[in-house]
C-alpha cells in the first residue's frame, strides 16, 4: 500500500470515526453515566439523518443541525417519559420508540425510504467552498466533523461538571441515594436522555450530509457500533478523569473505524461491519467477567481431571 | 413540628399476603425532640419512616411537617426538609463519584448549571475534616473506596449539610463494627446537638434507646404501644422495657438482632 492510499485510508477512518464519535458520546451519557441502555439509538440516529436531510434539501444546511438535534431531544424525551412516567421497562421503552421511529422516518422522507442530497448544499460543501484555495481542501469533511466533535466534547465535559451533570451521574450510580435526596430522578433521567439523543441525532445528520444521501437503514446497528467504540475507548482512558475519558472515547471511535477500514482493504466484505461490532461488544463485556470466573474453572478442571484434590 | 394523624398503610391489600404495616398511627413530634424507636422486627418502624419520607403515600391519614400538609408530596420534595440515613452504608452515597462530588450534590447550592467553586471545595474539606476520619485528604477519591464506617459518616455529613427540619436515622450504625458504630453514634449526637435538629432514630440497642435522646417510643404491629419521656423515661430500665413489651403484645421482645444490654 502506498503512502498516499494509507493517508486516504486514515482520513476516511477519521471522518467516519469522528462522526460516529458523537453517538459514542451520547451513549457515554446514557449508558455509562445514566446506566440506561438506550435502544432507541438506531432510530434516533436515522431520525436525525432524515430530519436533517429534509431541512438541508429545503436549502438550509446549517439549520439542519439544530433541527436534527431538536428531533433527537423529542425522541429522547419520549423514551425517557415512557420509562419514568409510564412504567415501561427502560430496554422496552427504547425498542418501542425505535420501532415507531421507523414509520416516522419514512414519513419525514415523504413516504420514501431514500433521499438524495446530490444537488444541494450541505455543511460539508459549504466548508469545501471555504477552504478550496487552502492546503486543507482535501480535508474539508474532516474539519467539519472535528469541529462538531470538539464542540460536543467540550460541552459534555462542562455539562457533567455542573450540578445537573453530577445529579445525572448520581442517578445512574446510586438510584437509592437520589431517591432519598432532593433530586428528582425522573427529571435527571429525562434531561440525560434528551441531551444524549440530541448528540445521536446530530451524528446521524452529519453522516447523511457527508454522504449526500440518507436511507432508512442508515442507523441500523448504530447502537452496537457505538457501544463497541465506547468499550474500546474505555480501554484507553477508562479510569481517568472525565475530560480525558471523552478524548479516549473519540479515540475509540477512530480506532474502531480504522480497524474496520483496514479490514475492508483486506477484502473483508462491507456487510461484515455489524457482525464485527457485535463480536467486539461481546468480547469487551464478557472478558472481564470471564476473568473473574477463570480461577473457578481452573479448580473445577483440576478436580475433575487432575490429581483429585486442589 | 411533625404531626401524624391516623395514618394507615396496608401492603398487598385484598390478597392472602395482605399486611397492615401501619395501623391508625398518630404521633406528635415536638421541635427539638430526639426520639428513639424500638420494636420487634416487622413492627412497622421502617415503614413509619418510609411514610414520613414519602417512599410511599399512606392509604389514609395526614402527615404535617411544621404546619404544612405533606401527605401527598413526592419523596424528592420532602427530602429538602427531611434528611435520612439507612442501615446500609452503601445506600446513601454514589460509589462511582468522588467524596467532593457527593458533597457537592448534598450541599444543594446554586442552580442546576452551577459548578463547584474553589470556595465550595474548601468548605467541603473543612466540614469533612470535622469527621476526623482522614477523608479530607481523599476528596478526589471515589466513595466506593471508603470503608462502611467512613461512608456512613460521610452520608451523615451529607444528610445534615443543609440542616434538615427532621432527621430520620434507620439503624444507621447496625451494619458497622462496634468501635466504628460508637464513633458514628457520637458524631450523630454532636451534629444533632449543634444544629438543634429534630431527630427520630430506630435502634435495636435497648441501652442506647434509653440513653440517647429525650423520648422513646415502642412499636408493635403498626401501632405505637409505648411513648415515654421526662422523669418516667429516666427511671426506666431495659428490663422494664421488656416487661412492658410483653404486657402490650403478649410476646417476648427478643430475637437475634436485639441487643438487650
Amino acid at each position: 500500500m502506498s503512502l498516499g492510499s494509507a493517508l486516504t485510508l486514515l482520513q476516511t477512518a477519521s471522518e467516519l470515526g469522528l462522526i460516529s464519535a458523537l453517538t459514542v458520546l451520547a451513549l457515554y451519557l446514557s449508558y455509562s453515566m445514566l446506566n440506561v441502555c438506550d435502544l432507541s439509538t438506531d432510530g434516533c440516529f436515522t431520525f436525525g439523518a432524515t430530519v436533517g436531510a429534509v431541512v438541508t434539501l429545503s436549502g438550509h444546511p446549517f439549520l439542519a443541525i439544530p433541527a436534527a438535534m431538536a428531533a433527537g431531544v423529542a425522541s429522547g424525551f419520549i423514551t425517557a417519559f415512557l420509562q419514568t412516567k409510564m412504567g415501561i421497562n427502560s430496554l422496552l421503552a427504547g425498542i418501542i420508540v425505535n420501532t415507531a421511529l421507523y414509520s416516522i422516518n419514512i414519513a419525514v422522507m415523504g413516504n420514501s425510504s431514500i433521499l438524495n442530497m446530490n444537488k444541494c448544499d450541505t455543511v460539508f460543501t459549504k466548508m469545501l467552498a471555504l477552504v478550496k484555495d487552502t492546503p486543507f481542501k482535501e480535508q474539508y469533511k474532516l474539519i467539519v466533523a472535528a469541529i462538531a466533535v470538539i464542540a460536543v466534547g467540550v460541552l459534555l465535559a462542562l455539562f457533567l461538571r455542573t450540578k445537573l451533570g453530577l445529579a445525572i451521574r448520581a442517578t445512574g450510580n446510586n438510584p437509592d441515594m437520589v431517591r432519598s435526596s432532593s433530586i428528582n430522578p425522573v427529571f435527571t433521567t429525562i434531561v440525560g436522555l434528551c441531551v444524549a439523543n440530541s448528540f445521536t441525532a446530530l451524528s446521524g445528520c452529519l453522516l447523511a450530509q457527508s454522504q449526500k444521501s440518507v436511507n432508512i437503514d442508515i442507523g441500523t446497528g448504530m447502537v452496537t457500533i457505538a457501544l463497541a467504540s465506547l468499550l474500546i475507548g474505555n480501554v484507553f482512558m477508562g479510569r481517568k478523569k472525565i475530560p480525558l475519558q471523552i478524548v479516549g472515547l473519540v479515540l475509540g471511535a477512530f480506532v474502531f473505524r480504522l480497524v474496520y477500514t483496514i479490514a475492508l482493504r483486506l477484502d473483508m466484505p462491507a456487510f461484515m461491519l455489524k457482525f464485527v461490532s457485535s463480536v467486539i461488544v461481546i468480547a469487551a463485556i464478557s472478558v472481564p467477567y470471564l476473568k473473574t470466573q477463570f480461577p473457578l474453572f481452573k479448580r473445577r478442571f483440576a478436580q475433575r481431571f487432575g490429581k483429585g484434590s486442589v | 413540628m411533625l404531626r401524624l394523624s391516623h395514618i394507615s398503610k396496608t401492603f398487598n391489600p385484598g390478597t392472602t399476603d395482605s399486611k397492615k404495616a401501619l395501623d391508625d398511627l398518630s404521633l406528635d413530634v415536638n421541635d427539638g425532640d430526639f426520639i428513639t424507636i424500638i420494636g420487634a422486627n416487622g413492627a412497622g418502624k421502617s415503614t413509619l419512616f418510609n411514610a414520613i419520607a414519602g417512599s410511599f403515600i399512606t392509604d389514609s391519614g395526614k402527615i404535617e411537617l411544621n404546619g404544612k400538609d405533606i401527605s401527598l408530596m413526592p419523596e424528592h420534595k420532602r427530602a429538602r426538609k427531611i434528611g435520612r440515613l439507612f442501615q446500609d452504608p452503601m445506600r446513601g452515597s454514589a460509589p462511582g463519584m468522588t467524596v467532593e462530588e457527593n458533597l457537592a450534590l448534598a450541599a444543594g447550592r446554586g442552580g442546576w448549571l452551577s459548578h463547584v467553586s474553589k470556595a465550595d471545595k474548601k468548605s467541603f474539606r473543612e466540614r469533612v475534616a470535622l469527621l476526623d476520619m482522614g477523608l479530607e485528604n481523599r476528596m478526589n477519591q471515589p466513595v466506593g473506596l471508603l470503608s462502611g464506617g467512613q461512608r456512613q459518616a460521610l452520608t451523615l455529613m451529607m444528610a445534615t449539610f443543609e440542616p434538615p427540619e427532621l432527621l430520620l436515622l434507620d439503624e444507621h450504625t447496625a451494619a458497622l463494627d462496634p468501635a466504628t458504630a460508637e464513633k458514628v453514634l457520637s458524631l450523630t449526637e454532636s451534629i444533632v446537638a449543634e444544629n438543634k435538629l429534630t431527630c427520630m432514630m430506630i435502634t435495636h440497642n435497648m441501652q442506647s434507646a434509653l440513653e440517647l435522646g429525650n423520648r422513646t417510643i415502642m412499636m408493635n404491629a403498626g401501632k405505637i404501644i409505648m411513648d415515654i419521656s421526662g422523669e418516667e423515661r429516666k427511671s426506666i430500665t431495659v428490663n422494664d422495657l421488656l416487661l412492658k413489651f410483653r404486657e402490650a403484645s403478649g410476646k417476648n421482645l427478643n430475637n437475634d438482632r436485639m441487643l438487650l444490654i
